[in-house]
């Protein structure tokens, strides 16, 4: 789950990771009055989970109050990437005189951790990495020995920052590993970590993902679970612990187990349909699963046909069918529904579907034939 | 013959007598698979339909010889587990628990690398691997599988495995082993390591490789293949229309260079001469085609 920078930045103070002193804002009001607390000049950033903030107009700096509200008023409930910005960040202007890069995350290839830091940080930091790779200092840290001083000294020394920032950067390196580690994060990335004009190093935006896997040792994570932007479906597949992503089109899909899911909104591409979503209800496709899934995908308007596509493994194709059958008993479904059943006694399980086919409940053969006829009665309906 | 596991393979099950292992220990058992014992500290001393349950995997591989783990234990103990079963003597790991956090498996995969570096892991978050006829430790469905060859199985997908399984037993091929590696982003056991193994197997004469998107693990896969592999490799990548997912911050961009999507994938695997399927039938079909040709 990804953090807003204002929720980053928090994190990263408690690990002593030193921060503009800020405060979060909903309203134009709350917005000057942290600034007021603060004072001026202030920045006004917008809080979204995308990259690109500065350069759609998502970063002000504000003088004084007049622009403080000026600048949180235009920036609440401005759209960037298709996120609207519903919160804003208030903090105390910097007056900046580098710009780094640092970062820890996963290397999937290595698999070790990697650490990456720059002295050409800022918004051009990927054209840098694709340009001058030199530029970028990484190292691997091994999980069981983690970072040493000596060698985060080495790392900063490697990275060419200025002379003056490289006892504080090492201090804080060592901090951003530790927040990394302990916080079960994913990836933390400050861009930019920067120099001020008096000397001081700090971290001037913080990009975090936490591990949803680690919320058992973080019971507090569950505050960033509520908060990740989902729209009204996801947010209705949250809370009856769905797996579900929102997609555009009109074939809502329904399967157990994430890679076929992923597979069947692939074949309704190929054959020419738009997947409304992706919905992976596990391999016990009960009644209460399915009737759960089949609530979340009836209540998309732009939803005309339903694929369910089940394979039976250890979970029977019997108990699969049954399960359907008593989801629809207790959910009426606007849209019609196609089936695909196949795998451990598909045989028994379609015997059962039987006697309830009809024009809106129909059973095809195959994955192939079962995204075709979905896909023509989407485009029919539509 | 096959890869990994066979009949010789004695498996202590981690967590036998909670609920899911006491199921998937007793259906593995039933398969054929040499179930020798459990484990559980405050249960010791007990048994599980007749399977023994000790306080660790030193005590079980003491008493009983297993040579083989699987463990079912909840995410939060998973990290003791494994270094209990490697610590214990075993050589093989199968970790079918999911929710394990990324910072545990990091550390586990490197722990073993070092200290360990004889026992192969395989998991976690994977459905297990199964020779069939042989051996199956883990939560495949056995009987949807045909024993024999000539195909080898590697997948990181759990159900997407099973359809590849059935659909070759429906065209009436054989599989030697199916091993499902999972979609974790630190997977004990690679690719890389499934396709050296079955090119090394001499009743594997074909490899089915069932990916998806993100990480670099089929690209590294493809320079594997284009470099060493001897054997034909029928390949599936899922995802190819989804969405591009969230992008980890600048970081990931920095590190992944552009690999991740199912196309990359795709076309890093048709370069090393791989034979790619749109949709698992027609992977299946593809795989229909080279053992024809065998």
């Amino acid at each position: 789950m990804d953090l807003f920078e204002y929720q980053g930045k928090q994190l990263f103070a408690g690990y002593g990771i030193p921060v503009s002193p800020g405060g979060a804002a909903e309203t134009v009001d709350e917005a000057v009055a942290v600034a007021d607390r603060i004072g001026y000049p202030v920045v006004v950033k917008a809080q979204v989970h995308v990259g690109g903030r500065g350069k759609a107009g998502g970063i002000q700096l504000a003088a004084d109050v007049d622009e403080c509200r000026r600048h949180a008023a235009a920036i609440l409930g401005m759209t960037i990437k298709g996120h609207v910005v519903g919160l804003v960040w208030i903090e105390q202007a910097s007056d900046i005189a580098r710009e780094y890069y640092a970062s820890f995350t996963l290397d999937r290839s290595a698999k070790t951790h990697l650490g990456l830091l720059s002295a050409q940080g800022g918004i051009d930091i990927e054209e840098v990495a694709a340009t001058s790779p030199d530029a970028i200092a990484r190292i691997h840290v091994d999980p069981v020995e983690g970072l040493t001083p000596a060698r985060c000294e080495a790392w900063v020394d490697e990275a060419r920052l200025d002379p003056e920032a490289r006892a504080d950067t090492v201090e804080i390196l060592h901090q951003l590993w530790r927040c990394y580690e302990e916080a079960d994060a994913d990836l933390v990335e400050v861009n930019p970590l920067i120099l001020t004009t008096d000397g001081v190093v700090r971290a001037l935006d913080a990009k975090v993902t936490l591990d949803g896997n680690a919320v058992f040792r973080h019971p507090d994570y569950q505050e960033y679970e509520e908060t990740q932007p989902r729209d009204a479906r996801e947010q209705e597949a949250f809370h009856k612990g769905l797996q579900y992503v929102g997609l555009d089109g009109t074939v809502g899909v329904i399967a157990n187990g994430a890679g076929l899911a992923m597979s069947t909104v692939d074949v309704v591409n190929e054959v020419g349909g738009q997947p409304a979503n992706f919905l992976d209800i596990g391999g016990g496709a009960n009644a209460d699963v399915m009737a759960g899934a089949l609530e979340v995908i009836n209540h998309d308007p732009k939803v005309h046909a339903i694929l369910i596509n089940i394979f039976g493994g250890i979970t029977k194709g019997e108990e699969v069918a049954t399960g359907i059958v008593q989801a629809l008993e207790r959910v009426t479904i606007e849209s019609p529904i196609v089936i695909r059943l196949d795998g451990t006694n598909a045989d028994q399980g379609r015997a059962i579907l039987q006697p309830h086919l009809s024009d809106r409940l129909r059973l095809e053969p195959t994955m192939l034939d079962a995204a075709r006829t979905a896909v023509q009665l989407a485009g029919k309906a539509g | 013959m096959s890869i990994f596991v066979d009949d010789t393979t004695k498996v202590v099950y981690q967590g036998l007598t909670g609920s899911q292992g006491r199921f998937y220990g007793r259906l593995n058992r039933e398969y054929g698979t040499q179930v020798v014992a459990g484990t559980n500290p405050k249960k010791a001393g007990t048994d599980v339909d007749g399977i023994p349950v000790f306080a660790n995997v030193a005590e079980a591989v003491e008493a009983t010889g297993a040579n083989a783990s699987c463990v079912f234990i909840p995410a939060p103990g998973v990290k003791d587990a494994v270094i209990d079963a490697a610590a214990g003597g075993v050589e093989f790991i199968v970790v079918i628990t999911e929710g394990v956090p990324m910072h545990d498996e990091a550390w586990f995969f490197n722990e073993l690398r070092r200290d360990y570096p004889n026992v192969r892991l395989l998991g976690p978050n994977c459905p297990g691997i199964i020779s069939p006829g042989l051996c199956n430790i883990g939560i495949t469905a056995g009987h949807i599988a045909k024993a024999g060859g000539p195909v080898g199985i590697v997948s990181r997908s759990g159900t997407l495995t099973y359809q590849a399984l059935y659909e070759l037993a429906q065209q009436d091929i054989g599989v030697t082993t199916c091993v499902g590696i999972g979609g974790d982003p630190v997977p004990g056991t690679s690719f890389i390591d499934c396709l050296e193994a079955f090119d090394a197997d001499p009743d594997t004469k074909a490899v089915m490789m069932i990916g998806e998107i993100g990480g670099s693990a089929e690209e590294e896969a493809a320079a594997y293949i284009k470099a060493e592999m001897s054997k034909p490799v029928v390949v599936y990548i899922a995802g190819v229309t989804a969405p591009p997912g969230k992008k980890m911050g600048h970081a990931g961009a920095i590190v992944s260079g552009g690999k991740g999507t199912a196309q990359a994938k795709m076309d890093a695997l048709r370069d090393a001469g791989a034979k790619v399927g749109l949709n698992p039938t027609a992977a299946g079909a593809l795989m229909v085609d080279v053992v024809a040709q065998l």
